[in-house]
């Protein structure tokens, strides 16, 4: 019986082990300073894994993305400060390998605009309220009744009571 | 004034599409490269054969050539070799390589199958040098200009109507 109990709760944890999502920074790419590792994480989650595209380096399997750890610890590890470490591999795979576009001119559009049209949007909604409101303040109403409609609301009046 | 105030929204909606429009005929798996017109990148690589030509940064300067990233194990690989068999035996065109994280032994007995269409390869066990090209994935094809500078890149195997609409033309105009 508690073999049996111990076996379950073996298979337990073992399943629970591996529900845990895997990760990708393999033991022994991990350096023994906590703080250029630590650095070593931010940057590989600044870093776009060009094999899957739509991963970081941190979380992608890719052996090009280990390959790319293993760079930018190598990098740390030379002296490198971050944005450096940034630099070195943007110099070889362009602004592309960054998963936060750099703001420069030919990303402007990017960056602002969702803003400008956002801003040209409220703008617009801006000028038909005051439109529509100046309208009402000026007494602006509907065109007053016709002879014929003013008799039928008459009628329909009459036929209610 | 007015009439101008009503039209802009369709206007910028036409503006937003086009934008959209031409971002989608775009492949999205084709990463632009950020070397091109640069010189290629310091490097020296151990020859993969026992003829000794190894691959370095000196080596490819001097004239107009290709070098061809490739791995045994890669399949796209294989559909682009007897390009580059042709490129090299009937077009004269000079073919050097970087043989991309290979087993030797594989590498050999492939090129002993399907021929060798390279001048020289360089063995890239560990993928290091690869990096420093911005190679992120095999094969990839970088065509050199006589001053040893990269003019275009292909990315995924050479294909044989890239050759005839781009490559050779570029190739005889680098040669001037």
């Amino acid at each position: 019986m508690r073999a049996h109990l111990r076996t379950s709760l073996a298979a337990l944890l073992l399943s629970l082990s591996l529900a845990l999502p895997a990760l990708a920074v393999q033991p022994d790419e991990v350096l023994k300073d906590p703080a250029m590792e630590a650095r070593a994480r931010e940057i590989s989650k600044e870093l776009r894994c060009l094999v899957c595209q739509n991963q970081s380096i941190d979380d992608s399997n890719a052996p090009l993305a280990r390959d790319l750890r293993v760079l930018v610890r190598q990098r740390l590890v030379a002296g490198d400060d971050n944005s450096g470490v940034l630099e070195y591999v943007t110099a070889r795979y362009g602004d592309y390998v960054l998963l936060r576009p750099p703001f420069k001119a030919s990303t402007y559009v990017l960056w602002i605009g969702p803003a400008v049209v956002l801003l040209l949007g409220g703008i617009g909604a801006a000028l038909f309220l005051r439109g529509r409101q100046r309208a009402v303040a000026g007494g602006e109403t509907a065109a007053p009744l016709t002879p014929e409609e003013r008799q039928r609301l008459d009628r329909l009046l009459r036929e209610d009571t | 004034m007015r009439r101008l105030i009503y039209i802009l929204p369709l206007v910028l909606f036409v503006v937003l599409a086009g934008y959209f429009a031409v971002g989608l005929t775009r492949d999205p798996s084709v990463v632009p490269s950020a070397l091109i017109d640069k010189p290629v990148p310091e490097f020296a690589l151990p020859p993969l054969l026992n003829d000794g030509k190894g691959l370095a940064t000196s080596d490819l300067k001097g004239q107009v050539q290709l070098v061809n990233v490739f791995a045994s194990w890669c399949v796209p690989c294989r559909v682009e070799h007897p390009v580059l068999m042709r490129l090299a035996r009937e077009q004269g065109v000079t073919v050097k390589a970087i043989n991309y994280k290979d087993k030797p032994e594989d590498a050999v007995r492939w090129l002993n199958q399907g021929g060798n269409p390279y001048a020289a390869i360089g063995a890239d066990q560990d993928g290091t040098v690869s990096i420093d090209w911005g190679v992120y994935g095999v094969p990839e094809t970088y065509v050199i200009d006589a001053e040893g500078r990269i003019r275009y890149k292909v990315v995924g195997p050479v294909m044989p109507d890239e050759v005839e609409r781009t490559i050779l033309p570029l190739i005889r105009e680098l040669q001037g």
